[in-house]
């Protein structure tokens, strides 16, 4: 064995026979497969039935919201709103799941009464991940620079060309809520 | 007389036949008495087609009261807001402290008052589910002619 590999060794230590062309294109293929299967690992863990392994309470939720059914016809997912898209933000972002992969398996949300008692704490993570990156997310479906004003309802007009505009709040500080059940909202800013 | 008896003929068969037509139809009446209800001349015993769902309009104007002590109407939709124990999404801008900034009407003092009369410093519990008085209004006719006036102090 040991010998096998020291031959082995030896080959791939010796300038090769082969053309310095082909190496680089046997390189460069082999970057397409890992940077391939790398996205597309990226991707696989971006559908919701990845991530109703886990949160099947919060996939059966949001049926009833409007990112799920619309007249429109068009679909907010999970990962949408929860997967940064810049490259840098994203990978940030999955290593720091990998976090959620401790929390499951030591089991902080695999029960109702678990998940019910923890909610409070995760979603007040999640909109200040949001508040610090001006709701990047929601900004990518929907641009404050397009939103026509005449359009739009008297109330829903009123906040957004002026909190909003001026940059006093972001789409979280108002819409909470917006895809799930809520938490208990006591002490919440702009709450009871 | 070939003539008359093909008539004759043809007048019993008739007579005799009809009636059997009326007397079914008679059957099929009876349970709803012939009556259209508001459910239209239908069986009690089959399902009418069902009415295409009435959309609430995103925003509407104020609408009047009809009488004294009405719960106002609510003029906008309510899509998606979450009133249970965790949250009350009316309250976000109803109540007192964010009426101001949401530019909408505060919620009624009477609101804070418990059953036993005394006044709390929030809305009292028997208060809280808004949606139990205060409802929206779709865009539909109304099924029956209406001859309701609202008292001169309302008018
Ligand atoms: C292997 C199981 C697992 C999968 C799959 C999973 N999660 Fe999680 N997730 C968890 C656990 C466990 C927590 C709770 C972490 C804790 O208790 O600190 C969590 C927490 C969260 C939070 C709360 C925010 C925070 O800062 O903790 C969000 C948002 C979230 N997950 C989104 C997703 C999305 C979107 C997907 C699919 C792309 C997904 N998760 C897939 C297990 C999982
Ligand atoms: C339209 C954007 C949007 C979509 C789509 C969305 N979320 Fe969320 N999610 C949020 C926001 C905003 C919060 C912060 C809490 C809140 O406002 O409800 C949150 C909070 C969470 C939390 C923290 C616990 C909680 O309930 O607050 C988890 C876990 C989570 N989301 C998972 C998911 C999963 C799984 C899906 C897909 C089925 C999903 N989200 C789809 C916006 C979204
Ligand atoms: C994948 C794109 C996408 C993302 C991401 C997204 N939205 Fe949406 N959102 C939509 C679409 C499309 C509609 C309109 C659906 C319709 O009315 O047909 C919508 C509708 C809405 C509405 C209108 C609700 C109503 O009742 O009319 C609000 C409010 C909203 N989104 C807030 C948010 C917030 C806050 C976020 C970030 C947490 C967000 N959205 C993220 C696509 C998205
Ligand atoms: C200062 C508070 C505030 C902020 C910040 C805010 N909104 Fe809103 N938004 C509202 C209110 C109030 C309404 C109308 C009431 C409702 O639909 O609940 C509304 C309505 C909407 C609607 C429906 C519009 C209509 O009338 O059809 C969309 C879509 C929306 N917001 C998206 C966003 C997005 C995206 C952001 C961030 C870029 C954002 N909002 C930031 C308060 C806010």
């Amino acid at each position: 064995m040991l010998k096998l590999l020291k031959r082995l060794w030896v080959i791939m230590k010796s300038p090769s026979t082969a053309s310095f062309g082909f190496i680089l294109v046997i390189g460069f293929l082999g970057g397409i497969i890992f940077w391939g299967g790398f996205n597309t690992g990226m991707e696989a863990t971006n559908t919701e039935a990845f991530c109703s392994g886990c949160h099947a309470p919060i996939v059966k939720e949001i049926r009833e919201t409007i990112h799920y059914s619309n007249r429109s016809g068009v679909r907010a997912i999970c990962s949408d709103c929860h997967v940064p898209h810049k490259w840098t933000d994203k990978i940030v972002r999955k290593v720091q799941a990998s976090k959620e992969l401790f929390a499951f398996a030591i089991g902080t949300i695999d029960t109702d009464e678990k998940f019910k008692a923890r909610r409070a704490h995760l979603a007040n993570r999640e909109w200040q991940r949001m508040k610090e990156n001006n709701s990047q997310e929601c900004r990518n479906c929907h641009q404050f620079e397009y939103m026509d004003f005449s359009e739009q309802g008297k109330r829903s007009v009123s906040q957004h060309s002026t909190a909003l505009a001026s940059g006093d709040k972001t789409c979280v500080d108002c819409h909470k809520g917006i895809a799930h059940q809520l938490p208990d909202m006591k002490g919440i800013e702009g709450w009871q | 007389m070939k003539k008359i008896l093909t008539a004759i003929f043809t007048a019993s068969v008739i007579a005799f036949s009809s009636p059997a037509v009326f007397s079914t139809e008679e059957v099929v009446l009876t349970n709803n008495g012939g009556v259209p209800s508001l459910r239209s001349l239908v069986e009690v015993s089959d399902v009418n087609k069902a009415e295409a769902l009435k959309k609430v309009p995103r925003e509407q104007h104020l609408i009047d009261r009809n009488y004294v002590q009405q719960p106002p109407l609510i003029p906008h939709s309510i899509r998606g807001y979450q009133v249970n124990l965790n949250a009350n999404k009316c309250l976000s801008c109803h109540s007192f402290k964010n009426a101001g900034a949401m530019g909408a009407t505060k919620v009624s003092v009477t609101h804070f008052i418990t059953r036993e009369g005394t006044t709390l410093s929030d809305v009292s519990p028997r208060r809280y589910f808004c949606l139990q008085c205060h409802v929206t209004q779709a865009d539909a006719k109304p099924l029956v002619d209406n001859t309701f006036i609202p008292v001169d102090s309302l008018r």
